[in-house]
């Protein structure tokens, strides 16, 4: 038995609901209990009302409107369903989309009476647009046309034209009565001038692999599972292609070649994997590939940092050109920004509008900047290496889906390169990485400090600029009128992080070594630096370190050059609640915090080209 | 209707138009499993402090095996938490113990007791006094404790209709809540874990399976489950429409009178609010073909849903399991 993923989606009142409930109830995938409820919910005299079945959340009960994707499963002796069923109002076509991205095949409802709604429209474009092959018409409610052939005649011609208008495949056009019955899984008397499959037929014969055998291999890496001996393999999921044990294959971005030695599972190895299946490949050499790579065979992907993309808006803040955002694409994570807005398309004409910026719903062309080269296919080509999703920086949702457009712009766009000043913008640019504060806080002998050198070393040798910046520094000169009063000591602290702020400016990235004990002094750090320039990284220590009272005699023997770093029984240590990255270097050793903090910084995007 | 539909969910396997080990080579079991392996992954390299949410019911030990299989041959590199309702099935806590004792994975457990004793929850009397809600307490201050930022739990989307909506990574605000109307999209197998600290993910690895795939599942990979699960001779209650174990804890209520009866349990969670059901299957494969022609839901023996439809959504905004 197999497995098919469909979507559905409909205007309001189209009567997907009670479409999704006949399917269910006729291939009795309803349990007596659902029915029950349902029943309970109609009322005693009326007939169930099937749509219920599939009317999930309380607030959904409340507004009588489907609000996100529900996920359904039935089985036939054929296959096994899974249904992605989405809302059919226009304010949650994000959620449509969602429910598409991983369906195969989309069954779009019509009101036989309405025709073609705007909403049915815009779906038939999202699945579309979404790569969905499989698109099928249930023009319903043909009750009340009195299932009249010809009145079906028109509307298919209608459909048929919208979708060849859109380039999508010949779609497949059912005349049903979700109400009835007819035409959903069974024929039913009423149409017999339809000649064509019911519904469940047709969803039981659509072949979902449509696997394409000469598919270039593109497998990204998820994780490295390096064992006590000798094991070392790259998990992770093929997106497309096929992979052998003696294959040739390029790890990119390295551009290291290769040849697979053995495909590992829990079950014993493979002689070959295929799309979707989960393994981890051990290779012939000791390539340095990690989380985000991606081993590829045949025709290589594209190494772009600016990328021509179709994105669908889905947050309630409208997209802000050339703020940063997070880009997750297959398994790596980028800074990126929107340097420009081609247009926005209405999908119900298919026309392209100018726009200065994408809102809630909306669908657009757009250039991206990422921060550092992404291995990319055309979304029509690839789902995996061609798909991707926003995300704020700061409300971490989920605001847009990006598809990687096929034709892609050789020429740069000019938008960040027009500078007159050589401010911090023009010298990140030429060095190619971005400046900013890691700001290490934490007791001392919890190896901050080595952290901090081991961290500027790292970048030093890869040409980056960055600096340690610890109280040593600052006492020597430009605090030496400060003693360690409570007070005094949090001028140095302010110092510091003006300092850091100005150094920064020019782009250097700046590893700031200072205990900070208070939460207040911390918050105060953050602000001066600025919240994008700013990473709190808390290096924790045992237990016992935090006992307020001083056991080591420490306070007391504080010598004026380690009085920064003392923790005081007038100030104790105040752990921080909102640390972005928690490091416990005494447990992990220094290599594993430096590779933690490398990972953070590459993340963000501050690396450039040389993360 | 057509008479060649099927006449229950899964004709296949009650027909026997399939040999009954064909999930060994069931393609839709290998999609399942790859994808719930996939997910296992992102997180273990997307988050500091994963943990695993097991409690020793079918669920938890198809999501524990599917662990193993994503990251062999190494350990699962993340512990495994139990909240303890004090209320368990004494085989079920066996089971947990030999299980994380065998896989060499680090156990750990919190009481739902203790959080009572210290005042942090409140039980509630009567027959119905059942300890799911006050897990959630158990279960958010150990998460604080430990400082988890992600949870791995074995619910399924089909087991419930406000389950049916829920992400794989479902968000969990800083007081452990879920917001079902603000839930963020989830695109293509491109997971979001993105949080401030103090808030954490729930990620669901078993969200596309059902009730029979887990059953399957077991039966393909030779999984041991906890002898409840299997017919069994059991003094129990018709109670509420449903057939309750008696025990010290769900003890006769008057007017009422138990009976003798071979019963399996579905699911197995707090003693005082998991039903039973009439059967005589005592082997996996046996218990499948139940399943498959099967007309009432597995929560359907859960009491505590009953109590009001809106029962799930409303347990799960609270930061239920
Ligand atoms: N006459 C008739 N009514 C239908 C049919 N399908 C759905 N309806 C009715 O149309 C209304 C909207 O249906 P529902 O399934 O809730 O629509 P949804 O908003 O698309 O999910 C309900 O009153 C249904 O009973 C049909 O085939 N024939």
């Amino acid at each position: 038995m197999d497995l098919l993923r469909f979507s559905t989606a409909g205007s309001v009142d189209d009567g997907k609901s009670t479409l999704i409930g006949r399917l269910l109830h006729d291939a009795k995938g309803i349990f007596e209990d659902q029915l029950e409820a349902v029943r309970r919910a109609s009322g005693d005299d009326a007939a169930p009302d099937l749509a219920l079945l599939t009317d999930g959340l309380r607030a959904e009960r409340e507004q009588g409107i489907t609000i996100d994707v529900a996920y359904r499963y039935f089985a036939t002796p054929e296959r096994k369903f899974i249904i992605a069923d989405t809302p059919g109002h226009e304010q949650y076509t994000r959620n449509m989309a969602t429910g598409a991205s991983t369906a195969e095949a989309s069954v779009i409802l019509v009101d036989a009476r309405k025709g073609l709604q705007p909403q049915s429209r815009r779906h038939t474009c999202i699945a579309h647009l979404l790569g969905i092959r499989h698109l099928v018409f249930a023009v319903n409610k043909m009750d009340l046309v009195d299932y009249d052939a010809d009145r079906f005649a028109l509307l298919r011609e209608e459909i048929l034209a919208f979708c060849e208008h859109l380039g999508a495949d010949t779609p497949v056009i059912i005349p049903v009565s979700a109400l009835v019955g007819d035409n959903v899984v069974s024929h039913g008397d009423n149409m017999p001038w339809y000649r064509g499959p019911c519904l469940l037929d047709h969803l039981e014969s659509i072949d979902p692999v449509a696997e394409d055998a000469a598919a270039a291999l593109r497998y990204p890496v998820q994780l490295v599972l390096r064992g006590d001996d000798d094991f070392r393999g790259y998990a992770g999921t093929v997106a497309t292609g096929r992979v052998r044990p003696g294959d040739r294959v390029t790890a990119l971005p390295s551009g290291l070649e290769t040849t697979v030695r053995r495909i590992h599972t829990a079950d014993g190895p493979l002689e070959a994997a295929g799309p979707g299946q989960s393994v981890a490949l051990q290779l012939a050499d000791e390539l340095d590939i990690s989380r985000g790579d991606m081993l590829v065979a045949g025709t290589r992907p594209q190494a772009r940092r600016r990328i021509d993309a179709t994105l669908i808006w889905m947050d309630h803040a409208p997209l802000r050109p050339g703020r940063p955002y997070q880009l997750k694409h297959a398994t790596r994570q980028v800074r990126t920004r929107v340097a420009a807005v081609h247009g926005r398309t209405d999908v119900v004409s298919l026309d392209e509008h100018p726009a200065e910026s994408l809102g809630l719903n909306e669908i657009g062309r757009v250039t991206l900047d990422c921060a550092q080269p992404l291995q990319v296919d055309a979304y029509e080509d690839n789902r995996t290496t061609g798909g991707f999703i926003l995300i704020d920086l700061e409300t971490n949702a989920t605001v847009a889906a990006g598809l990687v457009a096929r034709e892609q712009s050789v020429t740069t766009v000019e938008v960040f390169d027009d500078a007159q000043d050589i401010d911090r913008a023009a010298r990140e640019r030429q060095q190619q990485h971005r400046g900013g504060v890691l700001w290490l806080t934490g007791l001392p002998g919890t190896g901050k400090r080595y952290l901090a050198r081991e961290l500027e070393r790292r970048l030093f040798r890869r040409g980056l600029r960055a600096c340690v910046l610890d109280a040593d520094a600052l006492r020597a000169g430009l605090s030496d009128d400060l003693g360690f009063t409570v007070d005094d000591r949090t001028e140095n602290l302010r110092r510091a992080a003006e300092v850091a702020k100005l150094l920064v400016g020019t782009g250097q990235i700046v590893i700031a070594d200072f205990m900070t004990p208070t939460a207040e002094q911390r918050t105060r750090v953050r602000s001066i630096v600025g919240d994008g320039d700013y990473i709190e990284v808390f290096v924790d220590s045992p237990a016992e370190a935090y006992a307020t009272r001083d056991p080591h005699g420490l306070y007391l023997r504080a010598r004026a050059a380690e009085g920064d770093n003392v923790a005081s029984i007038d100030v104790p240590y105040e752990r921080p609640a909102a640390a972005d990255v928690v490091l416990e270097v005494a447990d992990t050793g220094v290599e594993a915090g430096v590779t933690r903090l490398l990972d953070e910084i590459a993340g963000r995007g501050w690396l450039g080209d040389a993360g | 209707m057509n008479p060649a539909r099927p006449d229950n969910l899964a004709r296949d396997e009650a027909d026997g138009v399939e040999p009954r080990d064909s999930a060994a080579h069931d393609p839709r079991i290998d999609r399942l499993e790859a994808e719930s392996i996939h997910i296992f992954r992102e997180v273990a390299a997307e988050f500091a402090r994963p943990v695993l949410l097991f409690s020793g019911g079918k669920d938890s030990i198809c999501l524990l095996r599917l662990a193993e299989k994503a990251f062999h041959p190494l350990k699962i590199p993340f512990p495994l938490l139990h909240v303890d309702t004090g209320h368990n099935f004494p085989e079920v806590l066996g089971f947990r113990d030999r299980r994380a004792a065998e896989l060499g994975a680090r156990l750990v457990v919190r009481r739902v007791e203790d959080s009572i004793a210290a005042g942090r929850a409140v039980e509630r009397a009567g027959p119905h006094g059942s300890r799911n809600r006050l897990q959630t307490v158990t279960l958010l201050d150990a998460i604080r404790e430990f400082r988890f930022d992600a949870a791995f739990g074995g619910a399924r989307r089909d087991e419930e209709k406000a389950r049916a909506k829920a992400r794989v990574y479902s968000f969990r605000d800083a007081n452990g809540q879920w917001d079902p109307k603000n839930q963020r999209p989830e695109l293509w197998n491109l997971y979001n874990g993105r949080h401030h600290a103090g808030e954490h993910i729930r990620v669901f690895p078993l969200s596309n399976w059902t009730e029979l795939d887990v059953w399957h599942y077991i039966g393909r990979e030779g999984l041991e489950i906890p002898s409840i699960y299997f017919a069994h001779e059991r003094e129990v209650v018709a109670r509420d429409g449903v057939l309750m174990p008696v025990s010290d804890l769900v003890p006769l209520q008057p007017g009422e009178s138990s009976e003798l009866r071979r019963v399996r349990f579905r699911t197995v969670g707090d003693v005082t609010c998991t039903a039973c059901v009439a059967s005589d299957a005592d082997t996996v494969a046996a218990i499948i073909d139940e399943t498959s022609v099967t007309r009432v839901t597995e929560r359907g023996s859960r009491v505590d849903d009953k109590a009001s439809e809106a029962a799930m959504e409303e347990r799960k905004r609270e930061g239920y399991f």
